[in-house]
């Protein structure tokens, strides 16, 4: 397989950007590696081929975003909105991940090997997202569709808002956020965790999570006023 | 002796200034339904606007244009600062950002060709792009929103220039809102919401917060173009000045400032009438900071918020606006409160769904309920038949035609060969509030209030 290297530290992110948007065929799967990302922001956004993308470091804001098709892995941390607003294919972080991972995800995976900041997940549209480690506060605000797989800790109102994504969380949350509960795991529940456990290469117990929902009761305004707006 | 008060005829009917029917309605309703009042529209109190100012033409010390025969440019070029693909429009009025969603398909069909057969833009909004906007608009600018409802690179890849919407006037500060009668099976699945939901958008952008996050946001929105789009930032117009110097250190091309007199699909009434600054007041202030920058032609200014009328247009120029952008203007032109609907070329009366709604034309502002009598802010399968998009395709291109042309004939009668050369000293205000807002003079005087110390 053919193998194409890309040095931050001497050629401009716009190059490699275009690069990856106009000079690979629709099947392209080959390996891209990017060298000394150093931080950078915006590395490998918007990519629409199945490449595999090797970042060999951190990576700034929105790594990966807008992502379809490719499989890009950070060898490294991620700052701000990692894979945001991905569409398909696979973002993977070895190391931890900033506020706004994944936010908006409208499929695809994101996995975290280690913790992630605030709101991850937040405004999740069908993705998933699974952090090996502890998520910040507002994680999952307003989460429409999609999993999310926390296998740590969560802070403070976690799910506020949801609509219809779910949670699976194995430690505990410092608070659920308005409209969200705890709810029985299925069977359901526990193959599609299994299954998200083991994409990410995680091999906790599925029997170890617990299963966050909405509520649904912010889905009607004030319902008791018969809708008289 | 007699003990009762003595009463009087005439203030026995007295209205209160502070509590008048109107207030009393408003008190009686929050108490009856513990629920602030949600409408469509914007504000509708009187506020000073560009109404309050005059042009002074071509007389003796300048000369005119003779009307008709002598050229009027009115070429527009938005997003040359760092877009490799600038947009040229034929006229420097483009169709503001509405929903679909809140406007039915074939609004956003008719828009979308009569913006192309007038050489301008229109754009998309808070609910994603559609195939009826985007297959009848040669140019569409592609909203980037808090919510980011059916948001996708495809998309974005398929606009022709991208607006990250901070805030709108007619709600700076808050999100958008689209209640369940609206969020039908298609609406719903390009939104990813449960059918029915009384959908509330989030306030703030999920991936950034403050100027500095923004900076990125735009380089990313550029990396993922390969910096071929312009990106415009719309802001609703509140701290103007700090505003619009943020979005133009944020990168932007274009920023778009959008007055408290602008419209919406549905808000709370609190945010209509009091929150935000009139466009009048927002136009001053984005062109001075634009000017203290040293950004002016560098950066293009749209103003929207309540433009009506060609001189609207003339005005927002003359203060400094490089294009404008109309929202309800548009709606009316449609058939907005229109009595009538039109249907195989006949005139159809619309007033019983008026009637149904509790309000009559000329009044309505119940677009957030879905039930439009004239077709146009409905996902109604029936009620959307009202509004067929060659009817409201030709209704709208006459519309910015006569616009265009009043453009041009104020432009001329001020002596100009090109619209863009419309400036401030062509106008004088002729109320207080106005001149100091706009800091122009009062008219007949020199004077500016707030400006030399008095």
């Amino acid at each position: 397989m053919e193998r194409l290297s890309f040095d931050l530290a001497s050629s401009s992110l716009s190059d490699m950007n275009r690069f990856l948007h106009t000079e690979l065929s629709a099947d392209d799967t080959r390996h891209v590696t990017v060298l000394n990302p150093d931080g950078a922001h915006n590395i490998a956004v918007g990519l629409n081929q199945p490449v595999t993308v090797d970042v060999q470091g951190h990576a700034g804001y929105y790594a990966g975003g807008m992502n379809k098709h490719a499989r890009v892995v950070i060898h490294g941390s991620a700052g701000t909105g990692v894979a945001e607003n991905m569409m398909s294919g696979t973002v993977h972080v070895k190391g931890f991940a900033s506020n706004g991972a994944g936010a908006t995800a409208h499929g695809g995976l994101l996995v975290i090997d280690g913790d992630a900041g605030l709101r991850c997940g937040i405004s999740l549209k069908g993705g998933d997202i699974v952090v090996g480690g502890s998520v910040g506060s507002f994680s999952g605000f307003m989460a429409q569709a999609g999993r999310m797989v926390i296998c740590g800790n969560a802070g403070d109102a976690l799910g506020d808002s949801l609509y219809e994504a779910v949670i699976y969380l194995r430690g505990e949350a410092k608070s659920l956020g308005a409209d969200a509960q705890f709810e029985d795991m299925t069977d359901a529940d526990y193959s599609a965790l299994a299954e998200l456990l083991s994409k990410a290469g995680l091999d906790h117990d599925p029997k170890s999570f617990k299963r966050i929902a909405s509520a649904r009761s912010l889905y009607h305004w004030n319902a008791d006023a018969n809708q008289e707006y | 002796m007699d003990t009762k008060p003595v009463t009087f005829k005439r203030p026995s009917l007295e209205q209160s200034a502070g509590f008048d029917r109107s207030v009393i309605d408003y008190i009686q309703n929050a108490a009856a339904h513990g629920l602030y009042e949600i409408r469509g529209m914007g504000a509708k109190r009187k506020l000073p606007h560009f109404d309050d100012l005059v042009f002074l033409a071509g007389s003796l010390s300048r000369y005119p244009l003779e009307g008709y025969r002598e050229k009027c440019v009115t070429k527009t070029i938005l997003g040359t600062r760092f877009a490799k693909k600038p947009l040229e429009l034929d006229i420097p009025i483009t169709i503001a950002g509405m929903s679909f969603g809140a406007l039915s398909a074939n609004v956003k069909e008719s828009l979308g060709r009569a913006a192309t057969a007038m050489g301008t833009t229109t754009t998309t909004g808070d609910g994603g792009m559609t195939p009826e906007e985007r297959n009848s608009s040669k140019t569409l600018v592609y909203q980037c929103l808090p919510s980011r409802y059916g948001f996708n690179p495809d998309d974005v890849r398929r606009a022709d220039a991208i607006e990250v919407v901070i805030g709108q006037g007619a709600k700076p500060g808050g999100g958008g809102m689209l209640l369940g009668q609206k969020v039908n099976p298609r609406v719903a699945k390009m939104r990813t919401l449960p059918q029915g939901v009384d959908q509330r958008s989030a306030c703030r952008h999920p991936d950034w917060t403050g100027p500095d996050d923004l900076a990125i946001k735009i380089q990313e929105l550029r990396e993922l173009t390969d910096w071929e789009k312009p990106i415009y930032v719309k802001v609703g117009a509140t701290r103007t000045f700090n505003d619009v110097k943020l979005a133009v250190h944020a990168g932007a091309d274009v920023v778009v400032v959008d007055g408290m007199q602008g419209g919406t699909a549905a808000t709370q009434t609190c945010y209509i009438e009091h929150i935000g600054i009139p466009t009048l007041a927002a136009v001053r202030q984005a062109v001075d900071a634009l000017e203290d920058l040293n950004m002016k032609g560098q950066v293009q200014l749209i103003v929207s918020g309540g433009i009506r009328s060609g001189a609207d247009v003339a005005k927002a120029l003359a203060m400094g606006a490089d294009a404008v952008a109309i929202g309800q203007g548009v709606l009316y032109a449609l058939g907005c409160n229109s009595e009538t609907y039109i249907q195989n070329g006949e005139h159809m009366s619309a007033i019983e769904g008026y009637d149904a709604l509790g309000t009559a034309p000329g009044f309505c502002h119940h677009c957030h309920t879905g039930k439009c009598p004239v077709g146009v802010t409905t996902q109604d399968t029936v009620l959307e038949q009202r509004l067929q998009p060659d009817v409201g395709a030709r209704r709208l291109k006459n519309y910015l035609k006569t616009l265009n042309m009043e453009l041009t004939t104020i432009a001329r009668a001020c002596g100009k060969q090109n619209v863009h050369h419309l400036e401030r000293e062509d106008l004088v205000a002729l109320t207080l509030e106005a001149a100091a807002m706009a800091r122009i003079p009062l008219a007949g005087t020199n004077w500016v209030p707030g400006v030399n110390g008095f």
